[in-house]
């Protein structure tokens, strides 16, 4: 069977999958709840051996890239380039298969087929059961059309389809004000970046004129753009603009703030979608774009100085949070940060082999500590936790294997990944030593803050009430095994990405590398040709690199088991900076005040006052105005023009009065008159 | 009978109104389902021009002609272009949806109401029709009527205040109009000698910029007003919380597409050399940005559900003026899509408002919360609803908002910096409304209880939704009926676009 023409199959097996659910999931959920436990997890097996047979048949093809293309998408119409050229506005509905997109959709269907057999016991006892899993099959679907794409316009189809599953599951628990509030923030803030990723895109089709991959590295790559790679030019823009994107969906700063909230959904969701895929995203799209960032040393540098701040700041923002699934929010923010160090440094496939494995560590992390709260029956506060390291053996072990490979113990796969990246972040012809200093701090927080977790969970003294102690049990096979895979893989993952300084590897162990330097060539492999190759300061870095770890794990110990009382005095006497760091630095708090209640709320009801009174006022006012000269002009026609009029007959009336005294229209009176008058005559006739 | 198929579609409504005036007023079911059959009878009628529309062809199509009123050089004159066609099969279904979504809602003078409401039907597919200015200009004004009447008699408690603004206004707009016409039309018997309002005839005329800026002015408070643009804007929110819920779905998915129509099928083909003047650009395009930001930020504020949408529309069709006067292709198709995207988004939006004020008999948002526990396939489709109008991927706003910003982007990166932020205020001010009213726990007793959505009222949403997802995932079509229409109005008022890259003419603002 040829797979590698199938690849457009790959997503659909989820999306189907959450269709059944849309239609006819709430009677399933009633009658028949163990199909949708069998039909979720397995449109996405499915999917998941699709993929592996794709792969498979790429990695036997001469040609490493294989492009499936369905059909005109948005079949726009001519247009402009800025430069007056004649170009087509045009996306298909495309697919690609290439080294990147191949790790992407094993990392993708791989991890989600785990968490979906882990939320099958998980969410079993949860309402919406069949929404749940709805939402993760739609989930799904949008992620691998995001990986698969072969164009930015559909890439963002899957970026903003995996937003919207974000904010469905999020807010799951919708009777939760801040389930939701928690869902808003988390689509509003990416939205903020999509609107950076959208302008990226246009200018890409003004520049470009297209949006296809392909199409786009090609003409990256033929030097059509030479004259623009002086300074901050054209293509700068268009890549700072791409990154915007990526700092809204992957969690950098400014805006990381959505995804610490996002730990209100499911845990599964914060393991799947806000740790281990979706969040990588923006890391994906920046090594997709690496032929425009190649070109664009000032955005690269942007890019890595963004990475490396992040990753300080939520480091130390981790340090001193209490709520188990913050300190892992954070830390993934942080971890986050390596990446794009790693990718403002050039080592593009060094980012996506932290992406992999950060994938099933920090998963496995996640899963772990829903398994821990699912025992502690839903208390998430570690203040309230400890001594579990015998009641939930399972989730301990697996854990303690997770919390050994963030923090980079030689051997394990984080420490493969991360000092890849702090080893390029030095010597990267982009590196720079304050950035490498940066990252070698974080690496120490890192250690310190994950085993301050494990050590204020599993060890010392229990610290909660009775009942809860009495309840705390190990969790269900369908979570254990999940958890036990991904152990696995935190611990082995990494062996495919070995140093090149442990030279008694053969290549094979570099297979990582090999597979996709060539799909994302670094900047280092061109500078390092032929350079000579100091491997004695690498050594002293690597050292210094698992010196810091275990510094950090054996300050945790020293803080949280043998003396338990130190923090607490460490945090009041250093309590300004305590404070701010438990405020997270007061980034929500700035942010509510300038963005949602100044400039949307306060903005928005200014303009409604001004629009009820100033632009509606103004057509009442036209109104009023016409019933107003209306109302004149029956005065003035009233009083003054009938007016005249009618004084006119008031005069006629005043002047005929006397006479109207006489003219009385009685024929009497008349009569009387005359005959008054007769008499009158001859009276006078009489005397005379 | 083919010959004159427009005059079917025309007629139709117009004829089932009729006949509904001979029904007994008394039996009000017999009257509904007679109204139901008439206004599907519209649609269905409307479906062959689907077919038989030959997007390969440029100019218009199934052209009628016969005179009207010879001395003066009136037509009845008939004909469809892809932009027609769109608008008028917009009008079919939803005139049909918005008669059906009324069965239960109207109980007063039911007889009165469905004949407004297949007279309205006529009038504005004539207005998309009429390929003659006058008789254009009598289906304008008989849209008018019946629209006053539906607001004015079945509306809420400040319906009269509603109704004469609503009239009023947009007459004040129109007999500016008419004097632009008047000027066309004794301007073409100076250069011609003969009398005529056909628009292709007009399109002849050579008149000096000053007097076309002058029309371009008169024609703008017509079209301005209807759209309706910023400033302009106030008779809406008030029009549409007053109206009934199938005169706001009217209203909104059609009624305001007339003036958006006007632009693209007057003020641009008939005064090109003003379409493109700097000055008559700018202030478009700023009034429209205006539109799409303010209307996007006083839409958040406000507590009126209802008015919320219609605040929002203002906020959308503002994308759909920016296209048009990006005056390139993508724009002006962009801009065409979103009308008909606005009214299936829009439309869904007003009957969601709709179908929770026939239950509750209130649109305060505070009044409600919760929603989703007692109505999940209502919040259901409201989801459909308020993602198809925040222009998410996959579903149809998305479509027409990025080729507009695509057209804009072409014209200005100013211009299209400024209208992606509506994207974002979009997702806010919609997203809010959904939590405020669909999430949470139900903590307004009266809301308990509430009966989900039948099947009846489900069945109004259906086809709008599909509709959505087809624009959404399969475009092309409508790309492809547009391709033609726009480009000829293109090469009016920007000749050469097409040519040589050389002969374009830039327009104001564009950063090459």
């Amino acid at each position: 069977m040829n797979f590698l023409d199938a690849i457009w199959l790959i997503p659909l097996f989820p999306l189907a999958g959450a269709a059944a659910m849309l239609l006819v999931g709430r009677h399933l959920d009633r009658s028949a709840k163990a199909v949708i436990s069998l039909l979720c997890p397995g449109t996405v097996l499915a999917s998941l051996l699709l993929s592996a047979g794709a792969v498979a048949q790429l990695v036997g093809k001469a040609e490493k890239f294989h492009e499936v293309v369905l059909y005109t998408w948005v079949a726009g119409l001519p247009f402009r380039m800025a430069d007056g050229a004649a170009a087509v506005f045009t996306a298909d509905w495309g697919f690609l298969l290439d080294p990147l997109s191949s790790v992407m959709i094993l990392v993708v269907t791989g991890i989600s087929f785990i968490i979906h057999v882990y939320s099958v016991g998980y969410m079993g006892q949860e309402g919406g059961y069949y929404r749940f899993f709805g939402y993760l099959n739609l989930f799904v679907f949008f992620m691998l059309m995001l990986v698969l794409a072969n164009n930015y316009l559909l890439l963002f189809v899957g970026w903003e389809g995996v937003g919207l599953c974000s904010y469905l599951l999020i807010g799951f628990y919708f009777h939760k004000k801040s389930a939701s509030d928690a869902g808003n923030k988390a689509f509003i803030v990416n939205r903020i970046g999509d609107a950076g990723f959208i302008l990226g895109m246009l200018l890409m089709f003004a520049v470009i004129g297209s949006v296809r991959f392909l199409d786009v590295n090609q003409a990256l790559g033929s030097g059509r753009f030479a004259a623009e790679t002086a300074g901050f030019g054209v293509l700068s823009l268009m890549a700072l603009l791409l990154f915007v994107g990526a700092t809204g969906k992957s969690a950098q700063f400014p805006l990381y703030v959505w995804l610490p909230d996002a730990m209100e959904g499911p845990t599964p969701v914060s393991a799947l979608i806000h740790a281990a895929t979706m969040v990588t995203a923006g890391v994906y799209m920046v090594a997709r774009s690496h032929a425009l960032f190649r070109l664009t040393p000032e955005t690269s540098l942007i890019v890595a100085v963004v990475g490396a701040f992040t990753a300080i700041l939520a480091a130390s923002i981790a340090l001193v949070q209490n709520d188990i699934k913050r300190v892992l929010a954070y830390s993934t923010v942080s971890q986050l940060g390596y990446m794009f160090m790693a990718c403002g440094v050039g080592a593009y496939w060094v980012a996506i082999f932290h992406l992999y494995t950060h994938a099933f560590f920090k998963a496995l992390l996640f899963l772990g500590s829903g398994s821990v709260i699912h025992a502690m029956g839903g208390e998430q506060d570690m203040r309230n936790m400890g001594g579990l390291k015998d009641k939930i053996p399972v989730t301990h072990w697996t854990m303690f294997a997770g919390s050994l490979a963030i923090a980079g113990i030689p051997g394990l796969a984080g420490f493969f990944s991360k000092d890849e990246i702090l080893w390029q972040v030095y010597s990267s012809p982009w590196g720079a030593t304050a950035l490498y200093v940066v990252g070698l701090v974080t690496a120490a927080m890192t250690a310190f803050y994950m085993w301050r977790l494990m050590n204020l969970t599993f060890y010392g003294q229990p610290r909660m009430d009775g009942h809860t102690a009495a309840h705390i049990h190990e969790s269900p096979r369908t979570m254990t095994v999940p958890l036990a895979v991904l152990a696995a893989g935190s611990v082995l993952a990494g062996w495919i990405g070995v140093p090149k300084l442990w030279s008694v590897f053969p290549e094979a162990f570099r297979a990582f590398e090999h597979w996709l330097e060539p799909a994302v060539p670094s900047i280092a492999a061109h500078a390092a040709e032929g350079a000579p190759h100091e491997t004695g300061i690498e050594w002293m870095l690597m050292l210094l690199s698992v010196a810091v770890a275990l510094g950090g794990i054996w300050l945790a110990r020293h803080f949280y088991v043998h003396r338990p009382q130190l923090p607490d005095a460490l945090a009041r006497s250093a309590g300004g900076l305590y404070t701010t760091l438990s405020n997270k630095w007061y980034v929500d708090e700035i942010y509510g005040y300038l963005f949602v209640d100044g400039l949307a709320k306060g903005g928005g009801s200014a303009l409604a006052r001004f629009d009820n009174r100033v632009v509606d006022g103004g057509v009442n006012g036209a109104g009023w105005m016409t019933r107003l000269g209306s109302t004149l002009s029956i005065w003035w026609d009233t009083w003054i023009i009938d007016g005249s009029v009618r004084l006119l007959s008031f005069m006629v009336k005043v002047f005929s009065y006397p006479m109207r005294l006489l003219q009385t229209g009685l024929f009497q009176s008349y009569a009387l008159a005359f005959v008054l008058g007769i008499l009158a005559l001859f009276a006078w006739l009489l005397v005379r | 009978m083919n010959g004159h198929l427009l005059s079917i579609v025309l007629f139709t409504p117009l004829a089932g109104m009729l006949v509904l005036l001979l029904l007994p007023g008394s039996n009000k079911t017999l009257i509904r389902i007679w109204a139901n059959v008439a206004s599907l009878a519209g649609f269905l009628v409307s479906l062959p021009l689907v077919w038989r529309y030959d997007k390969t062809a440029s100019g218009f199509q199934m052209v009628e002609t016969a005179d009207w009123i010879p001395s003066l050089g009136v037509k009845y004159m008939l004909g469809i272009d892809g932009i027609s066609l769109l608008l008028v099969m917009l009008t079919t279904l939803v005139g049909f949806l918005a008669v059906l979504s009324s069965w239960s809602a109207v109980q007063e003078r039911v007889k009165e109401y469905y004949a407004m409401f297949l007279l309205q039907q006529t009038g504005m597919i004539g207005v998309f029709l009429a390929l003659d200015f006058f008789l254009f200009y009598v289906f304008w004004e008989v849209v008018l009527v019946p629209m006053y009447f539906i607001i004015g008699v079945w509306g809420g408690p400040r319906k009269l205040y509603a109704a004469i603004k609503f009239f009023l206004y947009t007459l004040a707009g129109s007999v500016l109009m008419l004097l632009g016409i008047l000027t066309l039309y004794f301007q073409h018997f100076e250069q011609f000698g003969f009398y005529t309002f056909e628009i292709s005839d007009l399109m002849k005329l050579s008149l000096p910029l000053g007097l076309q800026q002058w029309v371009f002015w008169a024609f703008f408070v017509a079209f301005a007003i209807k759209v309706p643009m910023f400033p302009f804007h106030t008779w809406l929110p008030d029009a549409h919380v007053e109206a009934p819920t199938a005169g706001s779905v009217v209203l909104a998915s059609v009624l305001l597409k007339m003036g958006t129509y006007g632009f693209l099928r007057f003020s641009l083909p008939l005064l090109p050399d003003a379409s493109v003047t700097p000055a008559i650009v700018q202030v478009l395009a700023g009034l429209s940005l205006v539109a799409i930001i303010y209307g996007a930020l006083v839409s958040l504020m406000q507590k009126d559900w209802k008015k919320l949408v219609a605040y929002s529309s203002v906020s959308h069709l503002g994308f759909c003026t920016l296209g048009i006067f990006a005056l390139n292709p993508n724009g002006l198709a962009g801009s065409v899509i979103q009308q008909v995207n606005h009214g299936i988004s829009t439309g869904m939006l007003f009957l969601i408002v709709g179908v929770i004020y026939e239950r509750r008999h209130t649109r305060e948002i505070k009044e409600y919360g919760g929603l989703a526990h007692v109505m999940p396939v209502y919040a259901t489709v409201f989801a459909f609803a308020m993602l198809s109008s925040a222009g998410l991927p996959l579903l149809n706003g998305f479509i027409g908002e990025f080729t507009i910003l695509q057209g804009a982007f072409e014209t200005s990166r100013v211009w299209a910096a400024f209208a992606v932020t509506g994207v974002i205020l979009g997702a806010a001010y919609l997203l809010w409304l959904y939590q405020r009213t669909m999430l949470g726990e139900v903590t307004n007793p009266k809301n308990k209880g509430l009966p989900d959505l039948n099947w009846r009222e489900l069945a109004v949403f259906l086809p709008l939704i599909a509709w959505a997802i087809w624009i959404g995932v399969y475009p092309k079509p409508y790309f492809e009926v547009l391709e033609k229409p726009v480009a000829e109005i293109v090469e009016r008022v920007r000749p050469g676009y097409f040519g040589q890259q050389a002969a374009v003419q830039a327009l104001p603002g564009e950063v090459r």
